[in-house]
């Protein structure tokens, strides 16, 4: 293979949605693309175990600090901590760093829940003078959600509720028919507590792609993207409504970036991947712009570079900035694109909270399957919008409520505790136990937005420490404001109404305290921010296309340019946001622009 | 009494081909796979499958990577135990007889702390057990009478409850409690007692049936 300057136009660190989206939306258009992905290659089409019981893996499938989510999930070299790859904070920070380390990054383990920001999410800060405004409208990016979601698959329902945007006619799939846990919450949460609860959007095939209407919808007068679009739909089967989508999935009945944009990007010709290629800094040249990476080829250990004409960072909100800061030059003492120093600030992860309950009406359910689509059917959206306005909350954003509940395949910890739960039963009577409370435990998870300050960001560690390939490391800093504590608590009290309103027992703790009732930051895996979007580049990193304001080549595609962080699950908008870009990119290119 | 591995990676690999000619013919997108990997091959490097590392483990072919550690003695009581727990009945088998024995000696066994801290409760508790079999009865727990067991395992079957001097004995009892039904429920008997039918194909989602929606009370029963 040639070695010159303009081997590939364009390099994508890393493979997830960012990465995944922004390789295949320029291969399409005839770019040349190099994607590194720091892991190893993954194919889940072979790889992914669908049938398995958990009496096939060790521990039953319980979760281990290898396996967090249990030893049949997807994530490979994944988790809060990976070998050889520290992170520090002070010790009372505790600050989790989850890490993908295979190609497809998360999207092979992700919840797949897919919503979309709205209008009030692009602009947080003229609504209540908080946080930052996003430097583009939600009606800027809105035809980028309808693609994404017609290009990945998204079933749902159009409700017309407030800052939670329809889609346009068409493009959701069906949602599939609530379970009966879920129907009950609705019914209870209509009738008692006037809570809103809707069919959930979800990057699942609940039935098979139009392959023979959407490519041309989607890439007008462009005959390679329809038709790498179309046998990539037909290859896609649609749900069959068992196995657990965590594990990833074999039949491509869900969104990865495994099985949905790599493939077509490869089958482009336009793309090459290399995997165990963990870059460590972007280069660049006397001029500033960037010239390409170096990386560290794991499988031999030694430090190589790639040259193209552009690059765009997706590695995920934390190693982006990792990646920008550990590139200093005389240039850029600070890293790349770092002159206003906000790169690593403005850390957002996601506000959670949980209640577990058992509800007695869901007791001695008559056998029947409960699978679904294996992530929730139906969710809440926030409904609280004009309390917030009125100023009746002591807390200023929303949050969504995800449901989970049913007779679901049994895992390791499904009966766990309910011998004392039941007097201390055992023999034949704990069996009785078992069939009879099988099924009747609910729980509900807060998902809600967390307002960026001063205080959560990520800097190399000032100690020098570095990870086992020499890469210097980051140390995370991290602060809670009274909103997401408030927040986490009014969760937790909501939870609670709900429960003992369909007549249940709660079986959590209901914390005073929001502090005690607020997940440790980084633990729901939303972390975004780190290179933020904004038009003063004295404030933020990038423009609204994810372009550095000071180095014209060089994108962060990922979460790291967020803005904010809505209660939304932010996958779907990454991926909205990447094609913008990407779109961005190619048309820049076809002026001339990057040459 | 077995402790042999083998036994139970095959239990394991059996159960894995049954599930596996279930689900494929009739679902999966076979021609399709292979143009794809051709696809793939062309444009990827370094392909290779997973390490076999404890982070990347074989999903396909699990296997169990530490050495299992109770002695026999211990695992004939565990399984004396776990047949206390869960015997058997009209519905389904005993918990030792699918090997719920063998899956503690696996739990315990394992390099984490949470385990390690189970296997002093296991094995302490079994070592309280069998004293307290000898002092009430003058026998081994395994030796006892159904009647002499049972009235052992009253004294120890809830920790809320329980005498003073019997509370870490129920907290043994509890975790072994918890770790015979994790082993059971997991199983394909234990899923079967429960009702659990799903983990098949379906070519279709429908609602819950009405007899469902009446138990909850969604909907008036039938007159």
């Amino acid at each position: 293979m040639p070695k010159s300057q303009a081997e590939y136009d364009v390099i994508v660190v890393g493979s997830g949605a960012a990465g995944g989206m922004s390789a295949f939306i320029l291969a399409v258009h005839g770019v040349r693309v190099l994607m590194l992905e720091a892991g190893r290659d993954y194919d889940p089409v072979t790889e992914t175990p669908m049938f398995q019981l958990p009496s096939e893996a060790p521990l039953r499938g319980a979760s281990t600090p290898e396996k967090p989510f249990g030893f049949f999930d997807a994530t490979v070299d994944g988790g809060w901590q990976v070998p050889g790859e520290p992170y520090s904070s002070d010790q009372d920070v505790n600050f989790k760093w989850w890490r993908s380390r295979m190609l497809g990054g998360r999207t092979n383990h992700w919840g797949r829940i897919s919503l979309r920001m709205g209008h009030y999410d692009y602009k947080p800060r003229s609504r209540d003078g908080l946080g930052f405004d996003w430097p583009m409208n939600y009606e800027d990016v809105e035809p980028w959600y309808d693609k994404t979601e017609a290009l990945i698959g998204v079933y749902g329902s159009n409700e017309g509720l407030e800052n939670t945007p329809d889609s346009s006619p068409g493009v959701l799939l069906p949602a599939p028919a609530p379970r009966v846990h879920e129907l009950l919450t609705q019914k209870t949460c209509a009738e008692n507590l006037d809570i809103p609860v809707i069919p959930a959007h979800l990057a699942i095939l609940s039935r098979k792609q139009d392959a023979d209407h959407w490519p041309a919808r989607l890439f007008p007068n462009n005959p390679l993207a329809q038709k790498v679009v179309r046998q990539s739909m037909r290859e896609r089967a649609a749900c069959f409504f068992a196995t657990p989508c965590g594990r990833g999935c074999s039949i491509k009945a869900n969104f990865q970036s495994t099985t949905v944009l790599i493939p077509p990007a490869l089958a482009t010709g336009n793309l090459d991947i290399r995997t165990d290629a963990m870059v460590r800094e972007v280069t660049t040249d006397a001029r500033g712009r960037a010239t390409g990476v170096h990386y560290i080829d794991k499988q031999c250990g030694e430090d190589r570079h790639a040259s193209a004409k552009l690059v765009i960072l997706a590695a995920s909100a934390c190693e982006s900035a990792r990646i920008m800061m550990n590139s200093r030059s005389t240039l850029f003492p600070h890293g790349v694109g770092n002159g206003s120093g906000k790169v690593g600030k403005y850390l957002m992860d996601t506000v959670g909270a949980w209640v577990g309950g058992q509800i007695p009406a869901l007791e001695n359910m008559p056998p029947h399957n409960q699978d679904g689509a294996s992530g929730m059917h139906l969710y809440t959206p926030w409904w609280l919008y004009q309390q917030q306005a009125r100023g009746k909350l002591d807390f200023a954003r929303g949050y969504h409520i995800e449901m989970y509940g049913g007779r679901r395949m049994p895992g390791a910890w499904a009966f766990a505790g309910l011998g004392n739960d039941t007097g201390g039963a055992y023999g034949k009577r704990l069996k009785r136990e078992a069939r009879r409370y099988y099924g009747s435990y609910i729980g509900y998870a807060g998902r809600g937005e967390m307002i960026p300050n001063e205080d959560c960001y990520c800097e190399i560690d000032p100690s020098g420490a570095v990870d086992r390939w020499g890469i210097p490391t980051l140390k995370f800093q991290w602060k809670w404001s009274k909103h997401e504590l408030n927040q986490a608590r009014h969760m937790q009290h909501t939870f609670r109404d709900m429960i003992e309103a369909m007549g249940g027992r709660v079986t959590s703790t209901i914390h005073k305290d929001g502090a005690d009732a607020i997940a440790a930051p980084g633990e729901i895996i939303h972390e975004v921010g780190g290179a933020i979007m904004g038009k003063d580049p004295d404030r933020s990193v990038v423009n609204q296309y994810c372009q550095s304001h000071e180095i014209p080549n060089l994108f962060v595609a990922d979460g790291a340019c967020f803005v904010s962080n809505a209660d939304k699950n932010p996958t779907l908008s990454i991926m909205a946001i990447a094609w913008r870009s990407s779109d961005y990119i190619v048309d820049q290119m076809q002026k001339g622009t990057f040459s | 009494m077995s402790r042999n591995k083998p036994v139970k990676i095959a239990r394991r690999t059996v159960i894995k081909f049954i599930a596996a000619a279930a689900a494929a013919p009739a679902l999966w997108p076979g021609l399709a796979v292979q143009a794809r990997k051709v696809a793939i091959e062309k444009g990827r490097k370094n392909h290779k499958g997973p390490a076999g590392t404890p982070s990347d483990p074989d999903l396909i072919n699990p296997v169990v990577p530490w050495e299992l550690t109770l002695s026999d003695e211990h695992l004939g009581m565990l399984e004396t135990l776990c047949d206390m727990i869960i015997p058997a009945d009209e519905h389904s088998p005993s918990a030792g007889s699918i090997g719920a024995h063998d899956f503690i000696d696996e739990w315990v066994s394992a390099p984490y702390d949470g385990m390690k801290r189970d296997r002093v409760t296991v094995t302490e508790g079994l070592s309280w057990l069998e004293k307290e079999s000898d002092k009430r009865f003058s026998a081994t727990f395994a030796d006892l009478e159904e009647e002499q067991k049972t009235s052992i395992c009253d004294d120890i079957c809830h920790v809320a409850s329980s005498a003073p001097e019997h509370v870490r004995g129920a907290q043994f009892f509890d975790r072994v409690r918890d770790l015979t039904a994790m082993a059971f429920y997991t199983t394909p008997e234990g899923m079967k007692d429960l009702g659990y039918i799903g983990n098949v194909p379906l070519t279709k989602w429908l609602p819950p049936p009405r007899e469902v929606l009446q138990h909850a009370g969604l909907i008036p029963d039938d007159e």
